[in-house]
């Protein structure tokens, strides 16, 4: 592991991760702000944070919370917010690694970000070290972040600000950019699932668009497939 | 507000049910052998949740339009992305173009 730290692999692996840490550490702060600034104990976003480590459903649950909404409609609002994340599971299964405790604590670093990032990798060994990278960093970076949020509470300001809020979608266009280019099957279900996504959002849960994205895969394999 | 017992029970039971639908790629992996076909279904339907959590990140905030300045901060990253700008260059700009609209009046 030593050594591997010091190849130029890692090094770039962690230059190009730096970003999406800090960009999650800031989030993760305004998270913690928030749920401190309503009224929720520090415990509260911290505790979620380790264990749930999840950014959408954590932010949807705490919103619903603060909004009276009730604890049955927070959990029930996260859980769907983190269906996806099995579906992301399956795509990295075979890069966490051969061992029990890889693949039980691997599992619990799969998120959004993590997964774009080592998909957009191009061999498994490049994979398996961008996920453990990538990964870990994240989580330290988000708890971090959300810890200092919400030990610095309402003295937060707005992270739109910053334009932050830009920078998520953004890391995705990155990422998936590569795929989308070399593969015309990937491309189109991958575009028909997102005008889907746009369609029902005005209309179903939050959560739901992205999941109904599932749909264009209907249209992926057909003939004209890997360009 | 909440009381302390029901805020524990939605941390525990979201930790557990994300935990376990993290858990489904590795448990699976291994046991089940799947034809070449549906051995790409999982990489091609990451791609596809990632599309379209970018384009409902990038248009909408609480099921409605989320404002001009945060597409037009994807656009400008992803329009470097395309031309093959670093990663961190793609990302400080899109927050950069969003930031500035902002400061300039731009919703």
């Amino acid at each position: 592991m030593r050594s591997l730290i010091r190849t130029p692999m890692m090094a770039s692996l962690v230059r190009d991760s730096a970003l999406v840490w800090l960009a999650s550490g800031v989030v993760g702060v305004s998270f913690g702000a928030i749920a401190v600034a309503g009224g929720l104990p520090l415990w509260v976003p911290v505790a979620m944070s380790l264990v749930v480590y999840a950014g959408s459903a954590q932010f949807s649950a705490v919103g619903l919370l603060l909004a009276g909404g009730g604890p049955l409609a927070a959990a029930a609002t996260g859980l769907i917010l983190n269906t996806r994340t099995a579906a992301f599971s399956l795509a990295v299964a075979d890069v966490l690694g051969p061992g029990r405790f890889a693949r039980l604590a691997g599992a619990h670093l799969v998120t959004d970000e993590t997964v774009a990032f080592t998909l957009a990798q191009p061999d498994p060994a490049r994979r398996r070290a961008a996920f453990w990278v990538n990964g870990l960093g994240l989580f330290a970076a988000w708890n971090t972040g959300v810890l200092a949020g919400a030990l610095a509470g309402t003295a937060i300001g707005d992270t739109a600000t910053y334009g932050l809020d830009a920078a998520f979608p953004a890391v995705l266009v990155a990422l998936v950019l590569p795929a989308l280019r070399t593969d015309r099957s990937v491309r189109r279900a991958a575009l028909l699932g997102a005008a889907l996504a746009l369609a029902v959002t005005p209309a179903v849960p939050a959560g739901v668009p992205v999941l109904l994205a599932l749909a264009g895969l209907v249209v992926h394999g057909r003939k004209g497939g890997a360009a | 507000m909440t009381s302390t017992t029901a805020t524990v029970a939605v941390i525990l039971v979201l930790a557990a049910g994300t935990y376990a639908f993290r858990l489904v790629g590795p448990a699976l992996h291994g046991r089940v052998t799947l034809p070449a076909r549906a051995r790409e279904l999982p990489a091609a339907g990451a791609v596809v949740l990632l599309v379209a959590l970018l384009a409902t990140g990038a248009l909408t905030e609480g099921g409605g339009f989320a404002g001009w300045a945060r597409p037009a901060g994807v656009l400008v990253g992803g329009a470097l992305a395309w031309r093959g700008a670093p990663f961190p260059v793609v990302v400080l700009a899109a927050a950069g173009s969003a930031a500035l609209l902002r400061a300039a009046g731009v919703a």
